[in-house]
């Protein structure tokens, strides 16, 4: 047995790590700042400054005969933004992301249920993988499998032709607006390419929504005497709906600012992402590009807000 | 009425959850086939024959090595930059209360919550209005700003798992901090930061928005493709750099969700 | 000597008084329980002891030394969490080796006191396996062992029992007191089940909001309630009113009177009587508890399951020596 005589307190560890954390634990801000100071350096200060700066130059406009910036506060810039040709554009991208969120929530939400209330076990797993597989493969290969399949001498018009529905692909690119002379240069293949390259982004986070619904609660809805309809109407929709939210978060936020599917897979006319580049690449123009940078960032702000206050964070 | 988790999936749900996959999944196997067909004018489907001829003439050109090389490069130390930024971050916001922890969190998703050319076009902006060109630091800069948030979710979501009383039980046996990171909070977070960091690897080795705005002239392998794309020069080596581009992220995936799925073992066990 | 020394203890979370002027003196080798609801302060108490939190206020003492600033791994005092705190990544043996291989002791010697340490809390040979393995009681032993190990002066227990089952619970609470009794050292419990306090303790402090309602031994506090908080918390004693009060001739606002304590009989010699009528009754095993009502004021009786039990709304009378009613402060 140990004599009873030594101190209750033991001494300090005697190295330079065991005084520091004497120090640290009795100045516990400093670990703090110790922590956030890095990465608030990078975020707050790098991040942050460059987004302000960039910001900023939105409200300064272009010498039209010197094409050189200046530097005075002006709104001449988005008032150019808000009128003819660039409305248009914020118009076509705006309505563009919210269908491409609407219908990736409808193609993701069989998936997202199949695999929250049926799959189990080894199934449930695979459903995972089947899930995130695609989602994290490379965008640019998924875009160029899509130049593939709808090349006119690609797959897509091979099985049309077997199954002599050619018609229906011309009678649908004869339409005004989804039309065009192919699909890969038609609104309708910017619209299925964006779906299939941001859909993946939806699956999980109404998965996770989904699985925090306790069967039971379907159970009592149809005990009540609910259809299946009535209980996916009043119980299991609006339950999903902040799954459906953070899902949609991702969507519409990549699609607003995306320049590279439309430039690949699409007609001539520009989306804000393609504007944003010509503006601040050929045209030279960097406060017009600015300001439609503003518009993405004003939109997701207030759709972030809106889906905070939806408790759609939880969800992610 | 009893207890319906016996019963099978409606047969709408199981095509409509089917057809869904499926959509997800076939374009990018059409990928695997064109990487062998014989055609290198179009995309011409069926293709008129097969053949392994174009992976050899892709691993003997010396600028896809160079992207390749560039790509690699470029990912890791954007990922190491990430793996210190995001541990951090979910230390602070996990392991401390202090006022604004719920703006932490927003800063750091906000980097892949913005569309990617604001963030492209803003660090551009902000390097011209600094004089600083482009260099390999500053496509890492752009890429590790987007992958702490890889980092930091999985992070998080680790030290939300170790029971807060595990590192009081461990200052409580004798263990300062040093000792207590080093002996249970570092074995227990470990795999989750891996599988971050392959995820962070697999995120910057693919990116190409922010990258075009960032790298200059040079070229990781994204942009290398993305030149393929809007004019086609060569499909057949881009068919097989494109599969070999599906089956280099696949690696890290597959590798985070099993590192991550044990993680989940242990806690579950743990309880 | 003194073990912990409470002077005026305070500490607060914002607004929140977690503990509020606390005194308290722990004697050296004491079993002590620290009793009372959730929120009351005792466990913050107990951190206070073990260095997770420091007073807003106030001056602690252990074993003479003082103990503010001294981060909890220089405090020669250990703890057993309510949920364990089993690190999942460690085997049994390094989990209970862990203390001792921090402080530095060579590989071999820790091998041979962890599994001492296993053998004293009857669990020799479980050293390799994995906490993820091991059934709830056992994890309870392994962190018993874990902090033991490290020869503490002073033992703080969280709740050590909330997450047994009754059984278990029960044999427990016998291991534990011949544990304490063999190894001499001052254990501190926590806990907010007053039948464990009383069967273990040999003295208890019952906390309500922040502070010390009262502090003596389980005898004490079980008969002689000093407040109204203890009188209802510490098993159920009826709470006379002070109409009654006066009535019996007592000049308290408030008294006590333990259900057992009160007979349905007529008065004998020396001792006070109250007329009623029977409010409700039932079935608890040994036992009969009968309400009575008595103008206004319920008081419940124990009466033993062998007499028989009047009908639900005939008239009684209680009676009850006058020793048993204790007069308290209106707190």
């Amino acid at each position: 047995m140990t004599i009873v005589a030594e101190s209750i307190i033991l001494p300090q560890r005697r190295s330079t790590a065991g005084r520091l954390s004497d120090f640290l634990w009795r100045h516990p801000h400093v670990l703090l700042a110790i922590f956030l100071g890095p990465p608030l350096l990078w975020l707050g200060i790098v991040y942050l400054g460059s987004l302000f700066a960039l910001l900023l130059q939105s409200f300064f406009s272009i010498d039209d005969f010197s094409g050189l910036v200046n530097y005075e506060f002006t709104l001449a810039t988005y008032r150019q933004l808000l009128s003819g040709a660039n409305l248009d554009i914020i118009i076509r991208t705006v309505t563009m992301a919210a269908v491409v969120t609407l219908v990736s929530a409808l193609v993701a939400f069989p998936i997202a249920y199949y695999a929250a209330r049926y799959a189990r076990g080894k199934w449930k797993a695979l459903f995972y993988l089947a899930v995130m597989l695609p989602l994290w493969s490379s965008y640019l290969v998924k875009i160029y499998a899509w130049k593939l399949i709808l090349a006119k001498e690609g797959i897509l018009t091979w099985i049309f032709q077997k199954l002599n529905l050619l018609w229906l692909i011309d009678a649908w690119l004869s339409l005004p607006l989804v039309g065009g002379n192919s699909l890969s240069v038609s609104y309708t293949g910017t619209f299925i390419v964006f779906v299939y390259v941001w859909m993946p982004f939806m699956i999980l986070p109404i998965q996770a929504a989904l699985e925090r619904v306790p069967a039971s609660l379907i159970e009592a809805s149809s005990d009540l005497g609910g259809t299946p309809s009535q209980t996916f109407r009043h119980v299991l929709f609006p339950l999903a709906l902040p799954g459906i939210v953070a899902g949609s978060i991702f969507t519409f936020s990549l699609t607003l600012g995306d320049y590279i599917i439309p430039q690949i897979v699409g007609s001539s006319r520009l989306f804000i992402g393609q504007a944003v580049y010509a503006q601040q690449g050929t045209a030279g123009n960097i406060p017009l590009a600015a300001a439609f940078t503003v518009v993405p960032i004003v939109i997701m702000g207030a759709y972030l807000w809106m889906a905070r206050r939806m408790g759609a964070f939880d969800a992610l | 009425m009893r207890s319906e988790k016996s019963n099978p999936a409606p047969l709408g749900l199981k095509l409509a959850a089917g057809a869904g996959l499926a959509f997800m999944h076939l374009p990018i196997l059409l990928i695997f086939l064109y990487a062998f067909t014989t055609e290198e004018k179009s995309y011409q489907f069926p293709p008129p024959g097969l053949t392994t001829q174009w992976f050899a003439v892709a691993w003997s050109r010396p600028d896809v090595w160079a992207a390749l090389t560039l790509s690699v490069k470029v990912a890791s130390i954007a990922t190491a930059v990430a793996l210190v930024l995001g541990t951090l971050c979910a230390a602070a916001v996990s392991q401390t209360r202090f006022f604004g922890r719920e703006t932490i969190s927003l800063l750091v998703i906000l980097p892949i919550a913005l569309p990617g050319i604001i963030t492209g076009i803003a660090l551009r902006s902000a390097f011209s209005m600094a004089d600083i060109p482009f260099s390999f630091w500053t496509i890492v800069l752009g890429h590790a700003t987007f992958c702490i948030v890889v980092v930091y979710n999985n992070a998080v979501a680790r030290f939300r798992r170790i029971s807060g009383s595990l590192i009081e039980a461990s200052m409580d046996l004798g263990a300062d901090g040093f000792q207590t990171f080093r002996y249970i909070i570092l074995p227990n977070i470990g795999t989750a930061l891996l599988a971050g960091g392959m995820l962070a690897f697999a995120l910057s080795f693919d990116e190409v928005i922010v990258t075009t705005f960032t790298a200059g002239q040079q070229s990781t392998l994204p942009i290398w493709m993305l030149e393929e794309l809007i004019r086609p020069r060569q499909r057949p080596v881009t068919n097989v750099v494109a599969m070999v581009v599906v089956m280099v992220t696949f690696l890290p995936i597959l590798g985070a969700y099993y590192l991550t799925r044990d993680g989940d073992q242990i806690a579950g066990a743990g309880k | 000597m003194t073990a912990v020394f409470f002077d005026n203890v305070s500490r607060y979370f914002g607004a929140v008084r977690a503990v509020d002027r606390v005194h308290l003196t722990i004697a050296e080798g004491e079993f002590f329980a620290m009793l009372g609801p959730s929120g009351s302060g005792k466990t913050t108490c107990l951190r206070l002891m073990a260095g997770f939190e420091q007073p807003t206020g106030g001056h602690i003492e252990i074993f003479g030394e003082t103990a503010e600033g001294v981060p909890p791994y220089r405090r020669s005092v250990n703890t057993v969490f309510q949920d364990y705190a089993l690190f999942p990544h460690l085997s049994i043996l390094d989990n209970v080796a862990y203390g001792l291989m921090v402080k530095g002791i060579g590989r071999e010697e820790r091998r041979k006191a962890a599994e001492d340490a296993l053998a004293m809390v009857k669990l020799p040979g479980y050293g390799t396996r994995r906490p993820g393995q091991l059934s709830g009681g056992q994890r309870q032993r392994v962190a018993l062992a874990r902090a033991l190990v490290n020869k503490p002066k002073v033992l703080l227990l969280d709740e050590p029992l909330g997450a047994l089952d009754l059984k278990l619970r029960e044999q427990m609470q016998e291991e534990l007191k011949i544990l304490q009794k063999s190894l001499g050292i001052t254990f501190v419990f926590v806990t907010h089940d007053q039948g464990e306090a009383l069967s273990m303790a040999d003295r208890i402090a019952v906390f309500n909001e922040g502070r010390i309602q009262q502090l003596g031994s389980p005898e004490e506090v079980y008969n002689r309630p000093q407040t109204r908080f203890v009188a209802d918390f510490v098993g159920s004693s009826n709470v006379l009113s002070e109409d009654l009060c006066r009535s019996l001739g007592l000049k308290a606002s408030f008294a006590s009177l333990r259900p057992e304590a009160v007979a349905i009989a007529p008065p004998s010699e020396g001792a006070l009587s109250l007329a009623g009528t029977v409010a409700s009754q039932s079935f608890l095993g040994a036992t009969n508890r009968i309400v009575i009502d008595v103008e206004g004021v319920r008081i419940a009786v124990a009466s033993p399951a062998a007499r028989g039990v009047p009908a639900v709304g005939s008239p009684v009378t209680i009676s009850f020596a006058a020793h048993d009613l204790h007069p308290m402060e209106d707190a």
